[in-house]
């Protein structure tokens, strides 16, 4: 699959999570095996009313949806892979009034679990902000619908 | 690190639906809390544009993360003698079945409480509490 239509079936993925709608969460690049998505500042993320810091929460949201759908640029095939958990370290907070960017990767793939790496920045990838890692549940292509998976892929499976 | 005003007076009161109000992500979220006696337990209302997988539909991952975490720093808040606002340092979540397109609830178990450090245990759940939708543990640095 070449970096056009992974980032398209990324972008339809994540554009049909209600909350990152609701977020503006929205991927930037993909590429076999990488991802990057990006939060755009917002009030409503907000967690600190006095400095304007975004919330962790968020954060989390984002490494969660960023991690989640990298598994579609590591697998052949679409399929929805439910977190079975995630693990996020917080660096620092991220600089109020700024988009947060997170990069994953899915650096394990079995026939059971994809197992994946996330970090959060800013301007400067150097300077992280929150990294994560996950692990993923295989319920195999034929547990989603297959007309979610059309949708998704945009019928160019077939 | 320094408290709204509103937050510090939600804090003096002991009001824990005052403080969640003055957080605007916990806003974004919808989330709410009841207190009966010294029981605490946070909702988080079913609503749409918290939901993650269209399919079952079920409720984001990032959006029970983020209650979760919520919930632990209102609960450590409320906690302290003197207002501090605690500051995450990590955060590990477990999910244990699908959060399906309905209220979710959690309470938080503060399960140690250093000088600088704490410990925060979350349980959230829908249906019924013997069945957990997510569990999580976190720690948080006071200023």
């Amino acid at each position: 699959m070449n970096d056009e239509t992974l980032l398209a079936r990324v972008s339809r993925f994540i554009g049909t999570l209600r909350h990152c709608q609701h977020l503006g969460i929205r991927a930037v690049s993909a590429t076999e095996n990488e991802l990057v998505v990006e939060l755009p500042y917002s009030d409503a993320i907000v967690g600190n009313p006095e400095t304007g810091v975004i919330h962790g929460g968020a954060i989390t949201t984002l490494m969660d949806t960023a991690s989640g759908t990298v598994v579609i640029c590591a697998l052949p095939e679409f399929e929805l892979c439910p977190t079975l958990d995630l693990r996020v370290d917080y660096m620092r907070a991220a600089e109020p009034g700024h988009p947060v960017y997170a990069r994953a990767r899915a650096y394990r793939v079995t026939s059971n679990i994809i197992f994946t790496r996330c970090e959060t920045f800013q301007e400067d990838p150097e300077q992280t902000i929150a990294h994560c890692v996950g692990t993923f549940m295989r319920i195999g292509p034929e547990a989603t619908p297959k007309a979610y998976r059309d949708l998704i892929t945009g019928g160019d499976d077939e | 690190m320094s408290l709204s005003g509103e937050m510090r007076s939600a804090l003096q009161a002991g009001d824990y639906q005052a403080l969640i109000r003055a957080v605007p992500y916990a806003r974004t979220l919808g989330m709410e809390c009841e207190t009966f006696g010294e029981e605490v337990v946070f909702r988080l209302p079913r609503s749409d544009d918290n939901l993650g997988n269209p399919i079952l539909p079920a409720i984001h991952g990032g959006v029970i993360g983020g209650f979760l975490e919520m919930s632990a720093m209102i609960s450590l808040m409320m906690s302290q003698e003197t207002p501090r606002l605690p500051r995450i340092v990590d955060f590990s979540l477990d999910y244990l079945r699908a959060g399906l397109d309905r209220d979710t609830f959690c309470e938080c178990h503060l399960t140690r409480q250093g000088n600088r450090v704490a410990n925060v245990i979350v349980t959230a759940w829908q249906q019924s509490r013997r069945k957990p939708i997510a569990t999580a543990r976190a720690h948080f640095i006071m200023d």
